[in-house]
């Protein structure tokens, strides 16, 4: 086995006494994707610029590409691609120069037909010559992508680099992403797609600067441990708000969601839920079916747990 | 159907707009800020009369009327008379560099002479560069001139009294003689442009890198904070220097200002002065969080630049704290090393102490913005 990319231990960063990330410890292996979940302001984008050098931990001591992160900050930079979750090169640049600038900066040798290549190989290359403030969303991205690796760095911190994209260039994105993993390239990539999360080899979920659970997909869904069911709405008027109305707050109910016509139904204690569920199940204006919780069950589970843990331990 | 102007839709813009104005406190302090300083400034620190103006008496004579001159010129508040001295070349000197705005040369036997009724000259050198700062003082001068011994003249003098004054009033206005005040404005001017864009300028262009997010790229990729700064900075230096050239071909060529000194001087002596501002620019832009916040410093610090400087108004008619101000300003001291080298034709053993007060300025700037630069980071 080779030795991880990423590896810290207890990293914890705070600011003016609050702490935003908690005592993190991670591990990535070299060539795999790590999907970095969590609901907004759980640390991520902090954890993100740790690993690049961009903050000093509080606590917490690690290796990023088998450099230290205190020590070799400057090191790291040089082999780190980072795409900031914001758009953040030159609008009032052309897509050249902004490339240009890059490979300059890197001090890469042969940057001019590197940032050629770069430009053909990501489809740029018709709109060299144009504003990156006048690409749109999916253009901007491939352009700040096509930045972040052209000094071929051999990790690739992506801070939700999909946010506000169309499908389509989602998907393409996703594409490139995995070109890069297959060429050797680590990646770390914040999202709040669900789909994208199922894309990674691997996910890492946090919540208040905590980590979580980490692991597959598959096993990240089995360690919740999630009964699920789907209430289908048989007779016109049988109201799905109605009953999950009913259904508010009873034992065993940590999940309701309405899809349509369908209320999807969940909680962690199986047996509890079974119980609770016994009693409306009679109602024969709903079929009910189980069924295979869905990584977004999981993890609106899981903010649900992690906030009554934090609430608690604040207490 | 909706009227076309609702009293209530007005009044929740209204009360939108206060709310976001309470949000943004460094504007709000701006807005009670600068009518504040204004108020201080206009209020208490500028008088376009300066009085107690630092004057010197080379005395050849050490006769009475000597000495009810010298305490006729202090009596008219307008003059100081802070030291004496003991050649023509030190005050020469001292009026060259500034100490001194008033030279008075009495001649030898002149007691003799006004006794017997001869009418001797009496010198007065003025540091007339700025015209503004000595009109009020030579205009006392004249009458002064008339009466200034009179207490002296008795018994058999007493005749001297009426008639033309007893002795002949020379007053030379030294470095701008013709008192135009172009001569001082222009040169003036130079360091005031450079202060208002190179400042601005900086502040804007390092806030924007913030406010747009890129600065966080630049500094994952390998560049030293000191690289970004020297980077930001040197194109701009270019730009002063642009200006600086325009503006003394404009002095020279269009407003005829007189070049005494070396114009070198005054073209490596900006190299300073620019990338003093540019320090300071770059300093606001660390505590700017937008670029309106960026402008709002700018003009906060261009306000006392121009009004304390010595720009528009008289160094020495503003009170001792509004001259402590002043000395902070580089602004005030590029001013007095323009119009010493173009004006009077000063050397470099006379602007050395100016220099140094501007490096003393840029270093400590330097300082702070570098210090605040990096906090910004973490």
């Amino acid at each position: 086995m080779t030795a991880p990319v990423i590896a810290v231990r207890g990293l914890t960063k705070r600011f003016g006494g609050r702490t935003v990330v908690d005592r993190l410890s991670l591990a990535v292996e070299p060539g795999r994707i790590m999907g970095f979940l969590g609901p907004n302001g759980s640390g991520k984008t902090t954890t993100i610029r740790m690993l690049c050098g961009l903050l000093t931990p509080d606590e917490g001591e690690g290796t990023c590409l088998g450099l230290d992160i205190r020590r070799d900050a400057a090191a790291i930079k040089r082999q780190v691609g980072y795409m900031t979750q914001k758009f953040s090169y030159y609008e009032d640049m052309s897509v050249e120069e902004n490339l240009a600038f890059v490979a300059r900066v890197y001090g890469l040798p042969g940057a001019r037909a590197r940032v050629a290549a770069a430009l053909e190989r990501l489809g740029l290359a018709d709109r060299r010559r144009q504003l990156a403030g006048e690409l749109s969303g999916g253009w901007k991205q491939r352009l700040a992508l096509a930045a972040s690796v052209l000094h071929e760095p051999r990790l690739l911190l992506l801070d939700e680099p999909t946010a506000g994209v169309d499908p389509k260039a989602r998907r393409e994105f996703w594409e490139q992403i995995h070109q890069l993993a297959d060429e050797g390239i680590t990646v770390l990539v914040s999202t709040h797609y669900m789909d994208e999360a199922e894309r990674c080899h691997q996910i890492a979920y946090i919540a208040y600067g905590q980590l979580l659970v980490e692991g597959t997909v598959a096993e990240v869904v089995a360690s919740a441990g999630l009964a699920t069911y789907t209430a289908s709405a048989r007779a016109p008027q049988a109201s799905v708000v109605e009953l999950a109305r009913r259904l508010q707050g009873r034992p065993g109910i940590d999940l309701l969601a309405p899809f349509g016509a369908a209320l999807h139904v969940g909680g962690g204690d199986a047996a509890l839920l079974e119980q609770t569920l016994a009693a409306v199940r009679a109602d024969p204006d709903f079929a009910w079916q189980r069924d295979e919780p869905s990584l977004e069950d999981v993890f609106i589970h899981l903010m649900g747990r992690s906030r009554d843990n934090f609430q608690g331990a604040g207490t | 159907m909706s009227a076309a102007f609702s009293f209530r839709r007005m009044l929740a813009m209204i009360g939108k707009e206060f709310v976001q104005m309470r949000r943004d406190r460094p504007t709000f302090a701006m807005m009670v800020g600068i009518p504040l300083l204004q108020l201080v400034l206009f209020g208490f620190a500028i008088n376009s009369d300066p009085r107690h103006l630092p004057t010197a008496v080379l005395d050849a004579d050490h006769g009475p009327f000597g000495r009810a001159l010298v305490a006729a010129l202090e009596a008219s508040t307008y003059f100081d008379v802070r030291r004496a001295v003991s050649s023509e070349a030190e005050a020469n000197h001292l009026l060259a560099r500034g100490t001194l705005q008033f030279m008075v040369s009495i001649p030898p036997d002149f007691s003799r002479q006004v006794a017997r009724g001869d009418h001797p000259a009496l010198l007065v050198e003025a540091d007339a560069t700025d015209p503004a700062a000595t009109s009020g003082a030579l205009n006392t001068l004249q009458e002064l001139a008339q009466t200034a011994i009179d207490p002296d003249l008795t018994g058999a003098l007493a005749a001297l009294k009426a008639g033309p004054p007893p002795f002949e009033l020379r007053i030379h206005r030294r470095y701008n003689e013709e008192a135009v005040s172009q001569y001082n404005v222009v040169p003036g001017l130079m360091g005031v442009v450079l202060t208002m864009t190179m400042v601005m300028m900086t502040a804007l262009s390092v806030t924007r890198e913030r406010e747009r997010g890129t600065m966080e790229n630049l500094l994952v990729m390998p560049l030293s904070p000191l690289e970004i700064m020297v980077g930001k900075i040197t194109p701009y230096v270019l730009v002063g220097y642009l200006q600086v050239a325009v503006i003394l071909a404009a002095s020279l060529w269009v407003f005829h200002v007189p070049m005494v000194g070396n114009l070198l001087l005054v073209m490596l002596t900006s190299v300073l002065y620019i990338v003093a501002n540019l320090a300071v620019g770059f300093t606001f832009s660390t505590l700017a969080r937008n670029q309106t916040q960026a402008l709002q410093l700018t003009l906060f610090y261009f306000l006392p630049s121009i009004l304390l400087s010595g720009f528009m108004f008289p160094y020495r008619g503003m009170p001792d704290w509004a001259q402590t101000i002043g000395e902070i300003l580089p602004l005030t001291h590029f001013m007095r090393i323009v119009r010493g080298v173009m004006l009077k034709g000063n050397g470099w053993s006379d602007i050395a102490g100016e220099v140094g007060m501007l490096a003393l300025i840029l270093l400590v700037v330097s300082l702070i913005a570098v210090r605040r630069f990096r906090r910004t980071l973490d």
